[in-house]
């Protein structure tokens, strides 16, 4: 198996898969219809991609495993996604401004994978891409309308800014299976995407009326498996079922 | 208006229900089928909303990614029934605003079936299979019902459904074929929504007070106790494809009607789940009205936003 | 409760290129924008739109039911508009 792109799909899907999963616990329980559709249709669309992704990874790895099997059965220290995203959904503010800081990071990245050499990950970059510019786009306009909206939204919303920030360093870290797929072409170099992520997030903010945080501390270790502590509730859900009922079919 | 001009117009009015015709919003209609229409798709509507909470609990637990993503589409649909149905009601001139206080405020009803928990994973699969069975029956004859708005949003329901209790069934299909452990749950969830899906359909015609003018206006094309034979009728055969058994000893297959006959059903448990005494009405209500005041600040936001907007616009204009 | 409430926006879609917008429903939104988002998240779920339309519903004036004869009923008697009105003998082909 080539455990190198086996890691690398992983630290792509997870990204995916726990922010799926949070979007999914607000299904039933949002500010309104219309916007709880909408986040259900952006948790759709991430798990539509995680599968692609995990169904690739259990191909490579050979071994018989599915891609619930990925998704579900590894230990919290296995899982490869960035912190931010795991960030719980303490209001709207914060659902909004994870996803914003987010997306922008993924649509970038997509853009780029559309041109691996991997054809495999190129194709589910080339698809996914039409979801994330929506997505980009839906989170961006909910950051302006909560800048700009009420005092009260502005100072939610600045605040949901201010605590996820620490987390967007680490978006563009290379771990080690990173830099070899670089190398081959086959992976994204996020390094290279980190000027211009900073430059438009930053354009984003200041259009909502909204400050940028010039905080320089920055928390990492989600890519290494080294989580904040909401994640291991997070999977306690997902894998409730699988763990509870091993080598059944659903 | 005199009264016996309102008695011409209503003659009328209900010439036109009887050759087929559709009301539509801007039509003369006596203010009760305002009323009872206005009643009737905000309960419906309500259920719709309501109706994402037991299933949106297993969301994050879903036992795999494909039964995640089928799972989560329909809890979606369900709010964009929910939608359809609110916005159809709109035309009689109530706002969803209006319809929200209603039922936070416990004025309004919606099918209390969804008073009861959702425990296992089979509750998924006896939801679709069974819950939206009892639904669809409900449902099919409102397609032609005879205000428009009404009609046409359940037509769009009634398309999007189909899905919904095929995927129940195949959920259910899958415990059964499953180990033993997994028939087991499936047994215990047909188990307890059994009885709630039969309660589901209304209760006897003899006791229920909106049958008559109900069916005039064609909100309602059979009878509760009509609709309630039909759906074991066509059930029973369902549970053998899965090999599980109906929980009801007096069960028995009438050769001479061509239909099942069944057991009582526990009616004081129904009226006690309708007035709010089921197990899990209060939380069921918590979590509707905790969304809408979380969301307050939010909508407030958006409005706010779109006025400064407006106002930056023509000042530019200017 | 707040008097600021989303006002109902109608949307039309057009299901494929080649076809009119069509009517298929109404929600809230709290502006132009937002009504477009969500008309794409609640209608086009299935791929039914290639295009979309939202209008305010204040902004639509609806003629009145009540005029109904004298707006509509005038033109029931006038055949002449319909080409079956005109007789051409069988043989003629193409008209």
């Amino acid at each position: 198996m080539n455990s190198n792109l086996y890691n690398y799909i992983l630290g792509i899907a997870d990204n995916s898969l726990i922010l799926g999963q949070r979007l999914g616990e607000l299904c039933g329980h949002g500010p309104t219809l219309e916007t709880d559709i909408a986040g259900t249709n952006i948790s759709l669309d991430l798990f539509g991609q995680v599968r692609s992704y995990f169904q690739y990874a259990a191909k490579i790895a050979g071994d018989g495993r599915t891609e619930d099997d990925i998704a579900m059965l590894r230990k919290e220290r296995e899982y490869k996604n960035v912190l931010l995203v795991e960030q719980p959904n303490t209001n709207f503010a914060y659902t909004i401004g994870r996803q914003f800081l987010f997306d922008a990071y993924h649509l970038s990245f997509l853009k780029e994978l559309q041109k691996s050499a991997d054809l495999t990950l190129s194709a589910i970059a080339n698809k996914s891409i039409k979801e994330v510019s929506y997505h980009e786009r839906f989170s961006s306009d909910w950051v302006k309308r909560l800048g700009d909206g009420t005092d009260e939204s502005k100072a939610k919303m600045q605040e949901a800014i201010n605590d996820l920030w620490m987390y967007t360093d680490e978006l563009f870290h290379q771990t080690d299976a990173d830099k070899v797929m670089v190398e081959e072409s086959v992976g994204v170099d996020v390094t290279k995407l980190k000027d211009d992520y900073y430059n438009y997030v930053s354009e984003v903010l200041e259009e909502a009326g909204l400050i940028v945080p010039e905080s320089k501390y920055f928390h990492k270790g989600g890519k290494q498996g080294i989580h904040t502590e909401h994640l291991g509730y997070l999977l306690a859900d997902l894998q409730y079922m699988q763990r509870t009922y091993p080598n059944m079919e659903w | 208006m005199s009264e016996e001009q309102i008695k011409s117009l209503e003659r009328h009015f209900n010439e036109r229900i009887a050759n087929d015709e559709k009301i539509e919003p801007k039509d003369w209609m006596p203010e009760k089928y305002r009323k009872t229409h206005i009643r009737q798709i905000s309960q419906h509507a309500h259920s719709e909303i309501v109706g994402m909470l037991p299933e949106g609990n297993w969301i994050t637990r879903a036992p795999s990614l494909r039964r995640k993503v089928a799972l989560l589409a329909k809890v979606q649909d369900e709010a964009g029934h929910g939608l359809y149905l609110y916005s159809a009601c709109e035309t009689l001139g109530v706002s969803r605003d209006e319809l929200y206080e209603q039922l936070h405020t416990g004025k309004a009803k919606y099918s209390s079936i969804f008073n009861y928990p959702a425990l296992t994973w089979a509750d998924m699969g006896a939801i679709g299979w069974l819950v939206d069975g009892a639904a669809i029956i409900n449902q099919v004859p409102l397609c032609n019902t005879s205000y428009g708005p009404y009609a046409r949003a359940m037509i769009r329901v009634c398309k999007e459904e189909s899905f919904h209790q095929r995927q129940g069934f195949e959920i259910m299909l899958k415990l059964c074929n499953g180990t033993p452990e997994q028939k087991e749950m499936a047994q215990d969830a047909l188990n307890r929504w059994w009885w709630p899906s039969l309660m589901m359909l209304g209760p006897t015609d003899d006791k229920s007070v909106h049958t008559e003018q109900s069916m005039k206006w064609k909100l309602k094309r059979k009878t509760n106790d009509e609709l309630r034979q039909q759906f074991i009728d066509q059930t029973v055969p369902q549970a053998d494809v899965l090999g599980l058994t109906v929980p009801d000893k007096d069960l028995k297959w009438n050769e001479e009607r061509q239909s099942y006959d069944f057991g009582e059903i526990d009616w004081e448990e129904f009226w006690q789940v309708v007035k709010g005494h089921g197990p899990m009405n209060k939380e069921r209500m918590k979590a509707r009205v905790g969304a809408w005041e979380r969301g307050e600040w939010v909508r407030e936001a958006a409005m706010a936003h779109a006025e400064k907007k407006q106002k930056r616009k023509e000042k530019q204009a200017v | 409760m707040s008097s600021k409430n989303w006002p109902l926006w109608e949307i039309f879609v057009r299901s494929k290129n080649g076809l009119e917008h069509r009517h298929f429903g109404s929600l809230h939104a709290a502006d132009a924008e937002m009504a477009l988002e969500n008309a794409r998240d609640v209608y086009t779920r299935r791929n039914e739109g290639v295009s979309i339309w939202v209008v305010e519903s204040k902004h639509i004036t609806a003629s009145n039911p009540e005029n109904n004869g004298e707006l509509f009923e005038p033109a029931q008697d006038k055949v002449y508009r319909h080409p079956t009105f005109y007789d051409v003998p069988d043989d003629v082909k193409h008209m």
